[in-house]
């Protein structure tokens, strides 16, 4: 679970991104977060990963409260989370099978157990087959499923997602929400900004608004709300 | 298996990983790694042969240095027991290395031999021999020399003292001096080194923030992200200091035979023997390598490691 507490965050440029946040999201629910450009929405995720650090108040994501986490256990945090991208963020030199080993490799699993996880993993993104490429040799969305699957591939318990289909035609957006619909089905709480307002409007969840650094609408089952 | 044991197999795995992961991506990188080598050969080589001429020039100033002696001339008035007295008084300055007693006689033998055929003719004076006894004292330090050849001037029965007054002041002085400039040469040579290597070695880490992005996003630990690219610029360096090895080795081994055959009857100009000089050389050259290789992938990897 996630929970913000008066959670302010100004940047050095003085900026305010976050001006008196307060949310709780419960394990296993699948939320969207939405809202203008510039609006906080970016600031808001990162800091549920502790890429930025609140000014003020209180963040815990996992139990573990970000606030007094030390630099040093950061990455130790950060295996139960998985991070998602718009730009995919994948090693193009190496392959496909070798993204997804990665992140197991990176908390040095037995490599009996990354072969076993990393080949189920590509299974249920249905890559399966793709292996032995290379990400330049993927589409768009087959590069995007990469990066699930390496951000699931240690089974955390949240998936924090930016923008994942941002770069997609709507067909291959339409494949890749299949995907982050089975993992929440399994459990794991899945947050995601988006812009894509047809998804948010036909795939009912929460929809959390921010605006101007503060949460504008926090609605069950919510619509879009904006034009897009 | 105890807890431990299993820690102490993970770290062992872990550690192949690294040092497969640097070999990989020295390939993969194969236009840097060609970049960071050919900045760590360039310098090493002018390093090494500078450290050659260096190493050289000052074996011979130690030579030359070592040859300096203080010839203590005993006044004809003195008899046995006063040169004793002399002899005990020289003993208690501490610089003081060793002392050898030469008779007058002992002088003028030597000083015939010097003379060679030629010195036949002094033959005539053995019978009325205007040399005088002399003791022949070395210093610790050659630099104490002067200090010393003062003391023993102000000794009792000491007629004078030698040992090449205003000639060994201005010898030592100029052997400073070129160490001195030397040593500031060299260690301006590694600075340079350094520098252009952190940068080079910057250039591709800049290329690869992306990769180390990543692995701090998936949760590798600092150290765990800066371990290839120490090993990394440890191959680096070490790649880096092939060449000079070879230059320099194969450079020194024909000019030693050269200019050894040309001073041959120079007898305290020596260059410095092949063996060992050159295994200690590489030997440093290496080391040089590879401390310059670490700290500057190090050093460029730290900036990407702030979390």
């Amino acid at each position: 679970m996630i929970e913000m507490k008066d959670v302010f965050k100004k940047y050095p440029n003085g900026v305010t991104a976050a001006n008196g946040i307060n949310v709780y999201i419960g394990q296993g629910e699948f939320v969207y977060v939405v809202g203008p450009s510039g609006a906080g929405k970016s600031t808001f995720i990162k800091m549920m990963y502790r890429e930025e650090k609140a000014t003020k108040g209180d963040i815990t994501v996992n139990g573990v409260n970000l606030s007094t986490l030390k630099n040093t256990k950061v990455p130790i945090f950060r295996r139960n989370i998985g991070v998602v991208f718009q730009d995919f963020k994948l090693l193009n030199s190496i392959t496909v099978y070798e993204n997804v080993a990665f992140a197991l490799e990176v908390i040095e699993e037995q490599p009996n157990v990354i072969r076993k996880r990393v080949l189920e993993t590509l299974d249920l993104v249905g890559l399966k087959h793709k292996a032995r490429m290379l990400p330049t040799e993927l589409s768009g969305g087959e590069q995007q499923r990469v990066s699930i699957a390496r951000s699931i591939v240690n089974s955390p318990k949240v998936v924090i997602a930016d923008e994942p289909t941002g770069n997609l035609d709507p067909d291959t957006s339409w494949e890749i929400m299949k995907i982050f619909e089975e993992i929440n089905l399994r459990g794991t709480t899945i947050v995601m900004a988006t812009h894509n307002k047809d998804i948010v409007n036909s795939i009912k969840h929460r929809v959390i608004a921010i605006e101007g650094g503060k949460i504008a609408r926090d609605q069950q089952k919510g619509d879009y709300g904006y034009e897009s | 298996m105890t807890n431990r044991k299993v820690i102490m197999v993970m770290k062992a795995r872990t550690f192949r990983r690294h040092v497969k992961e640097s070999f990989k991506s020295l390939g993969r990188n194969s236009w840097m790694t060609f970049a960071s080598v050919s900045s760590v050969t360039v310098t090493l080589l002018l390093v090494g042969v500078f450290f050659v001429i260096m190493m050289n020039l000052n074996s011979v100033a130690t030579s030359i240095e070592e040859d300096v002696e203080i010839r203590v001339y005993i006044d004809v008035a003195a008899n046995e027991q006063d040169k004793e007295l002399l002899e005990q008084q020289m003993k208690r300055i501490s610089q003081i290395a060793s002392i050898d007693y030469s008779s007058k006689e002992e002088e003028l033998n030597s000083l015939i031999a010097s003379f060679g055929e030629e010195g036949e003719a002094f033959k005539l004076v053995e019978q009325e021999n205007p040399l005088k006894d002399v003791f022949v004292v070395k210093t610790k330090k050659p630099s104490d020399t002067m200090v010393v050849a003062e003391k023993i001037g102000k000794l009792d029965y000491v007629s004078s003292v030698k040992y090449g007054q205003g000639t060994v002041e201005s010898l030592f002085k100029f052997i400073d001096i070129s160490r001195n400039v030397g040593l500031i040469l060299i260690i301006g040579l590694l600075f340079t080194a350094m520098f252009l290597i952190s940068n080079t070695i910057k250039i591709t880490i800049m290329a690869r923030r992306h990769e180390i992005e990543i692995m701090r996003l998936v949760g590798a630990t600092n150290s765990f992200i800066r371990w290839p690219f120490f090993l990394e610029g440890l191959w680096l360096g070490i790649l880096g200091a092939v060449v000079p090895i070879a230059v320099v080795s194969t450079a020194y081994y024909y000019l030693y035979d050269l200019i050894q055959s040309k001073l041959a009857d120079n007898n305290f100009i020596q260059l410095l023997e092949f063996n060992p000089f050159v295994f200690q050389l590489s030997a440093i050259l290496i080391l040089m390598g590879a401390a310059i290789g670490i700290w500057g992938s190090l050093m460029s990897v730290r900036k990407f490691l702030k979390v």
